[in-house]
């Protein structure tokens, strides 16, 4: 995966978002990363330490929250959590084929000083 | 890993940007309370402080996609984004589609791999119109890299779009083009459990095509286990089974193109 792409990403709305509310240092970052988003959390942290060298959010820290995958089931009318793409309802044993959560690669919060 | 990729590229500036404004900031500070020309970064200076982002880092693709996807709706065009692995017969396929479609509709290609223009060579000289994008050591196309690309074709003249990506099952199936339809490609000489080894991107896609059916005997293809694979992963795609060289099962795949260019 292009980890080291995402973090590029992320780096660059955090320094974007603490630079226009007038930060001088980024101390921590937080990810959101669905369990079914193809991204490696150990990449992350490996990838993140590299693009943060010689910017203001060096040495900060990653918090990565993780959220689990979840489906939908037209017939049951409810979520249930599912482990990967082909998950069957555990009330119907119908397949679903509407993933309501886990494809999430996003920046939750920054926290500057 | 795409070190090099569109959004890598903008981060390197973002880059160089934000240590010079770290030199600034460590500099006002050390100066203490009496140094400072703007109020706002005085007051944060030495209090830590939480920003709310909720972005998606996908962000920028996103919205370049939707922009596209726009200003191919107002162009009239069918855009397909064609994946698979390598080797699986992307080219031959998108060769076949436009060649046999010639009289009804106008295809025009972009194509994109790592390297070499060898696929763009063999779609021109079928006289269809390509373009080539070199991703140098990008592992899959985004939707900025089409946008420029695009602007290199005579859309006018064209009905269907077709977006030959780079041969990878995992990067590409982030990255949202603006095409109408992703079209992903199962090789009857690949794995059956291709569907299940690469479920994001076998999700994520609207048509799947088996191909190379010619030789599915010889490569000891099963397709009934290939069928159930794909329907539990991609089940909602519509599925073609054809051979692009023989041209076996290519009249079904003919007929729904020309049947979606109608509604775009």
């Amino acid at each position: 995966m292009h980890e080291v792409s995402i973090m590029t990403e992320a780096l660059r709305m955090a320094v974007d978002a603490a630079q226009a509310d007038g930060a001088g240092r980024i101390l921590k970052l937080r990810l959101r990363i669905g369990s079914l988003s193809g991204v490696v959390p150990e990449s992350i942290r490996f990838a993140f330490d590299v693009v943060c060298h010689g910017t203001m959010a060096e040495g900060a820290t990653l918090e990565i929250e993780s959220v689990p995958a979840a489906c939908w089931c037209a017939t049951c009318a409810a979520e249930f959590e599912c482990a990967d793409f082909f998950s069957e309802c555990p009330r119907c044993h119908n397949p679903s084929g509407e993933l309501r959560r886990g494809r999430e690669l996003e920046i939750a919060k920054v926290e500057t000083s | 890993m795409c070190q090099e990729c569109g959004c890598g590229n903008g981060g390197g500036d973002v880059k160089i940007g934000a240590h010079a404004h770290e030199q600034e900031h460590h500099h006002s500070h050390e100066h203490g309370h009496s140094h400072h020309d703007h109020g706002h970064a005085h007051s944060h200076a030495h209090g830590i402080k939480t920003l709310d982002l909720n972005r998606s880092l996908m962000e920028k693709n996103t919205l370049l996609a939707e922009r596209n996807r726009g200003f191919f709706r107002a162009k009239k065009l069918l855009v397909l984004n064609v994946v698979s692995s390598p080797g699986s017969g992307k080219t031959t396929f998108i060769r076949e589609t436009a060649a046999k479609l010639t009289g009804k509709l106008r295809v025009g290609v972009i194509v994109g791999d790592l390297a070499t223009d060898n696929d763009a060579a063999r779609l021109r000289t079928a006289g269809i119109p390509v373009i080539q994008i070199t991703t140098g050591t990008v592992c899959h196309l985004d939707a900025d890299m089409v946008s420029k690309a695009a602007a290199q074709l005579a859309l006018d003249k064209l009905d269907v779009l077709v977006i030959e990506n780079v041969g990878n099952l995992v990067c590409p199936a982030d990255y949202d083009l603006g095409e109408d339809l992703r079209v992903v490609l199962l090789s009857t000489t690949e794995g059956e459990d291709k569907p299940l080894k690469y479920p994001p991107m076998f999700h994520s896609a609207n048509i799947a095509v088996i191909t190379k059916n010619d030789i599915a005997n010889a490569a000891g293809f099963n397709r009934d286990l290939a069928l159930i694979n794909l329907q539990r992963v991609s089940h909602h795609a519509k599925i073609f089974e054809l051979s692009a060289k023989t041209g076996d099962g290519m009249k079904a795949w003919l007929d729904y193109l020309v049947q979606q260019t109608k509604s775009v």
